[in-house]
C-alpha cells in the first residue's frame, strides 16, 4: 500500500512544508515590519492621480475565445497522451484513428484562423 | 485510520468548496470555491488509485474550464449586481422539492444500511503502472467511435463560440 | 514511523532546501550575466562576488510594510501569492536527479530513487500544476481592484494558456519515443547512443548520445519557446511590460508578498529549464567516469550533469532576455496560435508516421 502512496505522501509533505514555510515567513514579517496605513497610501496606483471608477472594468470578449480554444486543445492533449504511450500496441489502426481526430481539430483551428478570430486587431 | 483521514479531509474540502460556490456573493469567489472542490475531488481520485483521471481532473476541469469561467466572469464585469428575482416561476419551490427528495433518498440509504459505512472496499489488484495504459488500451479499441465523435463535439463547440462572439452585429468599441 | 515515511519527509525537506538555495544562486547568476552583457559590474557588495545580494534583498523585503489597497478583494489578494509559490515547489518534485541509489541502514538495504516522486502520470502532473499556476496571475490582477493589474493579469493568463497548449502538444513526440508518462522512464529511454540502419550513417551518428533533442529538434524549439512564454520571461514579458502596464499583475503588491511572486517566477524558471533538460537533453545522463573518480562520484556526477545542463539552459534564458526586444501582444498571440500550435500538430503527425514505419514496417508489407 505505502509503496504506491509514497510518492504522493512525499508530494503532500512538500505541500505541507511549503505552506508552513510561507506562513512562517509571513508571520515573521508581520512581527518585524512597520504597519502604518492611511487612506492615501491605500489608494490603488493610477499614474499618481486619484483613481477613477472601481478598477473592475469589463474585459474583451476575445479572451473568452482563447479560453475556449485552450479548453479544446487541452481535451485533445488529454486524449493524445494515452494514445502516445500505447501506440506500439495499437499499430496502424491507432495511428489512423488519431490522424482523423487531429485532422478534425485542425479544421477547427483553420476555421478560426480564416475567420480572423485569432487576429488581435485593436 | 489513515484511510479515514485520507477520505475525510478531501471530502470536507469538497463540501466547503461547494458551500462557497452556493453562498459567496462575489462570482470570482464562487469560481475559486469550485476550483477547490475540483482539486479535492482529484485528491480523492488519487487515493482510489485512479491517477490518470485525477490528473485529467486537475488539467481540464480545475485548469482549463475554470480559467474559461474566470474569463467569462471578467468579460461580464464583476461588479454587476446579482439577479435575485426569480426568472422561472416558482423556482425556489421546485429546487427545495428536489433537494428534499435527494435528502430523503440519502437518509433512506443511511438508515437502511444501519450506518455501517464500510470505507474499505474489497482490495482490487491494480498494476501500479497500469492506469494510463489500461485507459488507452480500451479507449482506442473498444470505444473508438465515441472517441471520434468527441472531436466532432469539440469542433462544434469551437464554431459555436466563434459564431456567438463574432456575429455581424458586434459592437466595434468593446472595452 | 515507518522508514518510508521518514524517507518521504527527508526528501521533502531536501527538495525545499535545494530549491530555495538554487533560487538565491539563480537570481545572482542572472543579474551577473545581464550585467556582463550590458558592460556593468552587477551586484558585488554583499558577500564574495555579491553572491549574498539576493539574501539581503529578501531580508529587506521581509522588513517592508505590506500595503493592502482599500479597494482590494481581501481574501483573493492574500491567496494569490500562495497559489503562485506552492505549485512551483511541487513541479520540482517530479524531476529525476539521478539513478536509484542503495543505502544500507540497520543491516537492511533500501533502494531510494533520486527523485522526489516518480509518478506514472508525471507529464500530466507537470501540465496540471502549470495550469493551476495561471490562477495566481488572474487572481492577483483581479483582486487588486486596480486597472493596470487587471489588464496585466488577464493578458498574462491568456498568454500562459495559449503557450501551455503548444507546450503540451510539443511533448507528445517525446512520449511517443519513451512510451511512458513517467519522467524517470523518459530519461532512461534516452540512454545509449543513436543508431541507424544505414551502415555509413551509423558510424557517424553512433557517437551522438540518444537525447531527444537530436531527432526532436522542432519539438525542442517549440517547447523551449513555450517555456519562455509560460514563465513570462522576456521577450514574452508583456505581463509586466513596465512602459505600458506599470508592473502588471503585481503592481499593488508590496513587501514579502511581492517577494513571493518574485521567488515563484525564478523557481518556475529553474523548473522549466530542468524539465527541458530532462525531456530533451537526457536529464542526468552523462559520463560518470567510474574507476577514475572515487566511488562517491557515481552518485554525485548525475546531479552535476543535470545541474550543468539546467544552468546552460538558464544562461540561454538570460541571454534571450538581454538580447531580444519585447513582442507586441497581437504578435505574441499570433505566434502562439497560428505558428506554434499548427506546427506542433504537424510535427506530432510526422513523428508518429516515422515511428510507425520503424516499429510496424510498411503498411502494405
Amino acid at each position: 500500500m505505502i509503496s504506491y502512496f509514497q510518492d504522493y505522501v512525499t508530494i503532500g509533505a512538500v505541500l505541507g512544508f511549503g505552506l508552513f514555510l510561507v506562513v512562517l515567513l509571513l508571520g515573521v514579517a508581520s512581527v518585524l515590519r512597520p504597519n502604518k496605513p492611511y487612506a492615501e497610501k491605500l489608494q490603488t496606483y493610477e499614474c499618481g492621480v486619484d483613481p477613477v471608477g472601481t478598477g473592475w472594468s469589463q474585459t474583451y470578449v476575445r479572451y473568452y475565445i482563447f479560453g475556449l480554444l485552450f479548453v479544446i486543445f487541452d481535451v485533445e492533449a488529454v486524449f493524445i497522451f494515452p494514445w502516445a504511450i500505447n501506440l506500439e500496441k495499437l499499430g496502424y489502426f491507432g495511428l489512423i484513428e488519431m490522424f482523423v481526430f487531429i485532422f478534425i481539430l485542425l479544421i477547427g483551428l483553420i476555421y478560426a484562423i480564416r475567420k480572423d478570430v485569432l487576429k488581435w486587431e485593436s | 485510520m489513515v484511510d479515514l483521514i485520507l477520505f475525510f479531509i478531501p471530502s470536507a474540502l469538497i463540501i466547503i468548496g461547494a458551500l462557497i460556490v452556493v453562498f459567496a456573493k462575489n462570482p470570482v469567489h464562487n469560481a475559486m470555491g469550485l476550483v477547490m472542490t475540483l482539486v479535492s475531488i482529484a485528491i480523492i481520485y488519487i487515493t482510489l488509485n485512479a491517477t490518470f483521471v485525477a490528473m485529467v481532473q486537475m488539467l481540464v476541469y480545475a485548469g482549463a474550464v475554470m480559467t474559461l469561467f474566470l474569463f467569462v466572469i471578467m468579460m461580464i464585469g464583476v461588479d454587476k449586481k446579482e439577479q435575485s428575482s426569480e426568472s422561472i416561476k416558482g423556482q425556489t419551490f421546485l429546487v427545495s422539492g428536489v433537494f428534499l427528495i435527494l435528502i430523503s433518498i440519502l437518509g433512506y440509504v443511511a438508515i437502511s444500511s444501519e450506518f455501517k459505512w464500510d470505507l474499505w472496499f474489497e482490495a482490487v489488484e491494480f498494476a501500479v503502472e497500469g492506469t494510463p495504459q489500461l485507459i488507452a488500451g480500451t479507449l482506442f479499441t473498444a470505444w473508438i467511435f465515441p472517441f471520434e465523435i468527441i472531436s466532432i463535439l469539440l469542433i462544434v463547440a469551437t464554431a459555436a463560440a466563434i459564431a456567438l462572439a463574432y456575429d455581424s452585429k458586434r459592437k466595434k468599441n468593446d472595452v | 514511523m515507518s522508514i518510508e515515511l521518514i524517507i518521504s519527509l527527508v526528501k521533502a525537506n531536501i527538495v525545499l532546501a535545494v530549491l530555495l538555495t538554487n533560487t538565491i544562486l539563480l537570481i545572482w547568476f542572472e543579474r551577473k550575466v545581464v550585467a556582463g552583457m550590458q558592460s556593468r559590474v552587477g551586484p558585488d557588495r554583499a558577500g564574495p562576488f555579491g553572491i549574498l545580494q539576493t539574501l539581503a534583498d529578501a531580508i529587506k523585503l521581509l522588513l517592508k510594510e505590506q500595503i493592502l489597497p482599500s479597494k482590494a478583494d481581501r481574501a483573493m489578494y492574500l491567496l494569490a501569492p500562495l497559489i503562485a509559490l506552492v505549485p512551483s515547489f511541487l513541479i520540482f518534485m517530479i524531476i529525476p536527479l539521478g539513478p536509484d541509489i542503495t543505502v544500507e541502514w540497520q543491516n537492511a538495504l533500501y533502494t531510494i530513487p533520486l527523485v522526489g516522486a516518480d509518478l506514472n502520470v508525471g507529464v500530466l502532473y507537470f501540465l496540471a500544476l502549470s495550469s493551476i499556476a495561471v490562477y495566481s496571475v488572474v487572481l492577483a490582477g483581479w483582486s487588486s481592484g486596480s486597472k493596470y493589474p487587471l489588464l496585466g493579469g488577464v493578458r498574462a493568463s491568456a498568454q500562459m494558456i495559449s503557450y501551455e497548449a503548444a507546450m503540451g502538444l510539443a511533448l507528445v513526440p517525446v512520449i511517443l519515443y519513451s512510451g511512458s508518462l513517467s519522467l524517470v522512464d523518459i530519461v532512461n529511454s534516452q540512454s545509449g547512443n543513436l543508431s541507424s540502419s544505414i551502415p555509413i550513417l551509423n558510424t557517424i551518428v553512433s557517437f551522438i548520445p540518444k537525447w531527444n533533442i537530436f531527432p526532436q529538434f522542432v519539438a525542442f524549439g517549440i517547447f523551449f519557446i513555450a517555456a519562455v512564454a509560460e514563465v513570462n520571461r522576456a521577450p514574452f514579458d508583456l505581463v509586466e511590460a513596465e512602459q505600458e502596464l506599470v508592473g502588471g499583475f503585481h503592481t499593488e503588491y508590496s513587501g514579502f508578498r511581492f517577494a513571493m511572486f518574485f521567488l515563484a517566477e525564478y523557481i518556475n524558471m529553474f523548473n522549466m529549464c530542468a524539465i527541458t533538460a530532462t525531456f530533451f537533453l537526457g536529464g542526468w545522463l552523462g559520463p560518470t567516469f567510474e574507476g577514475i573518480l572515487p566511488p562517491i562520484f557515481s552518485v554525485i556526477m548525475p546531479i552535476i550533469w543535470l545541474g550543468v545542463k539546467t544552468f546552460l539552459l538558464l544562461f540561454v534564458f538570460v541571454w534571450i532576455r538581454a538580447t531580444l526586444p519585447r513582442l507586441r501582444y497581437d504578435q505574441l498571440m499570433e505566434l502562439g496560435w497560428k505558428r506554434m500550435i499548427p506546427l506542433s500538430l504537424v510535427w506530432l503527425i510526422l513523428s508518429a508516421i516515422v515511428l510507425g514505419l520503424r516499429e510496424f514496417g510498411l503498411p502494405w508489407s
